[in-house]
């Protein structure tokens, strides 16, 4: 390991090292002045950290369990415990940044809210969090996501938030992104939009990553009760990044905890037809307004991800992640489409958890991958698989 | 323009920001126009005579987009365009060549998304557009305060980076961005991504006040301008420039003959703004 010297305890930051920035059409600039101070102001404030503290309490459930997976730990023969982001209301980490950011978009005095999604699990928080707190909620999604998360879309609307089909492209997140951030650039006065995980421009790396940090020091805290000692090794899956870095952050001091992000290497790496930009390596690139990790060709055109996951099916990542990958406080591996289904059954029949397809790569290299040196690891277990479940037959068929 | 400027365009221009001068300087019209051109939309050599034509019709520069994968300031019209362009096979080398072609009768103006620039690296970038001819470029996703190693390769290869402004910027950036602008500043007229908009709101003479107050280079307005009589206005509201996109864009998608219907558009908003 190099002479990293930690960031997560700063402040909103733009970079990370090189990584991160505000990559985005003049009409935003101000709109993004204005969501930083509005996120500096309140962060530190005793009537928004109230507010926000009781209503992940009691409305959302936190703190979240943690688990010691018995039957996988003997499986994986050391230590397997799981953070149980998935208990928490609609079934993901999602809503710890959604309730921060609905409130803060209330404090910013925006009535509509806009947000993108992948497997849904973002849309459904936005949406939650928009009925509980009386918000507009549109959110954009791609066409072939709509299909494939189909519950979680009917979810949305029942909340009564707006679904709005993306047909561009490959029709999934990365289409639905850059809609939403259309959608923002032309309605910014009135609006907020809720970014689903570590990526954009700044601040929403920063701010995104201090709302899911709870995972992280929730994790840590108890782990230190429990088990009296921290993990060797802390493991989560990466799309953008949010539940991976939101429970890195509490443990990146902690320099003997190994940090591994789980990216989805789709069909296979050596197919090109992965999500994987950070494992994959290469010339970093702008991708929805900060530079990072990006899947691209020669030109500099982003390419289309795949990943049999909508919630990883993505063509870039979080700036920070590259950060921690090119300075080696972390590192990043990819899971195949078959795998990850295979650790999805697993789970589902070890431990009677129905883990999503997201997470489920990260289980996978816990479970069958490496791991020699350690004996106790962390997994974010980042949400339910009840909306995988049609995928995950039909991908049997 | 001043008169040493003047000078310099009676000798042969020789930077893009010159030639950008000359041509804001000698224009025809009430504003100089300039028409976009997709790049490789619907094929490369459509493109080009499609610029060709706009020259021929009273364009006074061009605008050549380079289609990217994710255009986050165009609307549905040109981000189809551009869609369609790369399925063709449009690659950058590609649209630069048409540039270089179109460069030989107007000065050409470059739209091109950052990640392009980046991808080959902002000097190689530069100096390529520099080898083409090509005059100036604009970034719509590179705000001033990152365009620090962009510009500085602009600079050393005379390529003019102009800037865009919004409705939404405030007076103390919009100082700042003016300080730095070369060849013409791009005022955005609306909230929102390009397409073709009924009417521009009342707020565009103010903000082209505001813009030329700060500017000691021409202002262009564009985004929603797409009939002659829009035309029209927009240069007695003060624009020096106009920029017509999404009308043309959308004319060419529906034409079988793209280069003449583009080119009819362009000499009736040539005529639009004729003094
Ligand atoms: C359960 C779950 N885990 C992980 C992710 C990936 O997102 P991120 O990398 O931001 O945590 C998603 C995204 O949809 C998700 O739904």
């Amino acid at each position: 390991m190099t002479d990293f010297s930690p960031v997560v305890e700063a402040g909103v930051e733009h970079r990370f090292g090189p990584y991160g920035g505000q990559y985005v059409p003049e009409t935003l600039m101000p709109a993004l002045a204005e969501l930083e101070a509005a996120w500096v102001a309140v962060r530190d404030d005793a009537a928004y950290r109230a507010q926000l503290g009781g209503l992940l309490r009691d409305f959302a459930g936190r703190p979240t369990p943690l688990y010691l997976a018995e039957r996988l730990s003997e499986l994986a023969q050391r230590e397997i415990w799981l953070k149980r982001e998935d208990l928490m209301h609609t079934g993901s980490h999602k809503l710890n940044n959604a309730l921060g950011q609905a409130l803060l978009a209330k404090h910013m005095g925006k009535e509509r809210i806009i947000a993108e999604t992948g497997a849904g699990q973002h849309g459904v928080a936005s949406a939650t969090a928009c009925a509980l707190l009386n918000l507009q909620c549109v959110v954009y999604m791609g066409a072939e996501d709509i299909r494939r998360q189909a519950p979680n879309v009917q979810r949305m609307r029942m909340l009564g938030a707006e679904v709005v089909s993306v047909e561009a492209g490959a029709r999934t997140l990365k289409e639905a992104v850059s809609e939403a951030i259309r959608d923002w650039v032309t309605t910014v006065a009135t609006t907020h939009y809720i970014i689903g995980s570590a990526v954009g421009p700044a601040p929403y790396p920063a701010l995104v990553r201090d709302l899911q940090r709870v995972i992280g020091d929730e994790a840590r805290a108890d782990l230190l009760l429990r088990a009296g000692r921290l993990p060797d090794r802390v493991i989560a899956c990466v799309g953008g990044g949010s539940n991976s870095i939101g429970i890195f952050s509490a443990f990146v001091s902690d320099v003997g905890v190994a940090l591994i992000g789980v990216e989805a290497a789709g069909a296979g790496m050596d197919s090109g037809r992965h999500g994987a930009p950070l494992t994959a390596g290469g010339r970093s690139g702008v991708l929805h307004g900060s530079l990072s990790a990006v899947m691209q060709d020669a030109d500099g055109q982003v390419t289309e991800a795949h990943s049999i996951s909508a919630g990883l099916d993505y063509p870039g990542s979080g700036p920070q992640h590259a950060y921690l990958r090119d300075s080696g406080r972390a590192s990043y591996v990819a899971v195949e489409d078959d795998d990850a289904v295979k650790a999805f059954k697993e789970v589902t029949r070890l431990e009677g958890i129905i883990p999503a397809l997201e997470t489920s790569h990260a289980l996978y290299y816990a479970l069958h991958e490496d791991g020699a040196d350690s004996t106790l690891d962390l997994i974010c277990l980042s949400g339910r698989g009840d909306k995988d479940l049609a995928e995950v037959i039909a991908h049997d068929e | 323009m001043s008169k040493s400027a003047r000078d310099r365009v009676a000798a042969v221009p020789q930077t893009g920001e010159d030639r950008i001068a000359a041509a804001f300087a000698l224009r025809r019209g009430r504003a100089a126009l300039m028409p976009y051109v997709m790049g490789g939309y619907p094929d490369l050599p459509t493109s080009l005579a499609i610029g060709e034509a706009y020259a021929a019709n009273g364009a006074d520069l061009i605008e050549l987009g380079v289609p990217y994968s994710d255009p986050l300031a165009d609307g549905p019209v040109i981000h189809a365009a551009g869609t369609a362009a790369l399925q063709a096979g449009a690659t950058l080398a590609g649209v630069l060549e048409v540039g270089e072609a179109l460069a030989r009768r107007v000065p050409v103006i470059l739209m091109c998304y950052v990640n392009l620039v980046l991808a080959r690296g902002a000097e190689r970038f530069a100096r390529r557009l520099s080898d083409a001819g090509i005059s100036g470029m604009i970034v719509p996703d590179l705000p001033m305060h990152e365009a620090g190693e962009v510009r500085d390769a602009c600079h050393a290869a005379q390529i003019a980076l102009i800037p865009l402004v919004a409705p939404t910027t405030p007076d103390d950036r919009l100082t700042a961005i003016a300080a730095e602008a070369r060849g013409f500043i791009y005022v955005v007229s609306v909230v929102g991504t390009t397409g073709e908009r009924p009417a521009f709101g009342d707020h565009v003479g103010g903000l082209l006040a505001r813009v030329r107050k700060r500017a000691d280079v021409p202002v262009a307005l564009g985004f929603g301008i797409s009939t002659p009589s829009q035309a029209g206005e927009a240069a007695d509201a003060g624009a020096d420039g106009v920029i017509v996109a999404s009308r043309l864009i959308r004319a060419v998608s529906e034409a079988d003959d793209p280069a003449a219907v583009a080119g009819e558009l362009v000499a009736q908003l040539a005529a639009g703004l004729i003094r």
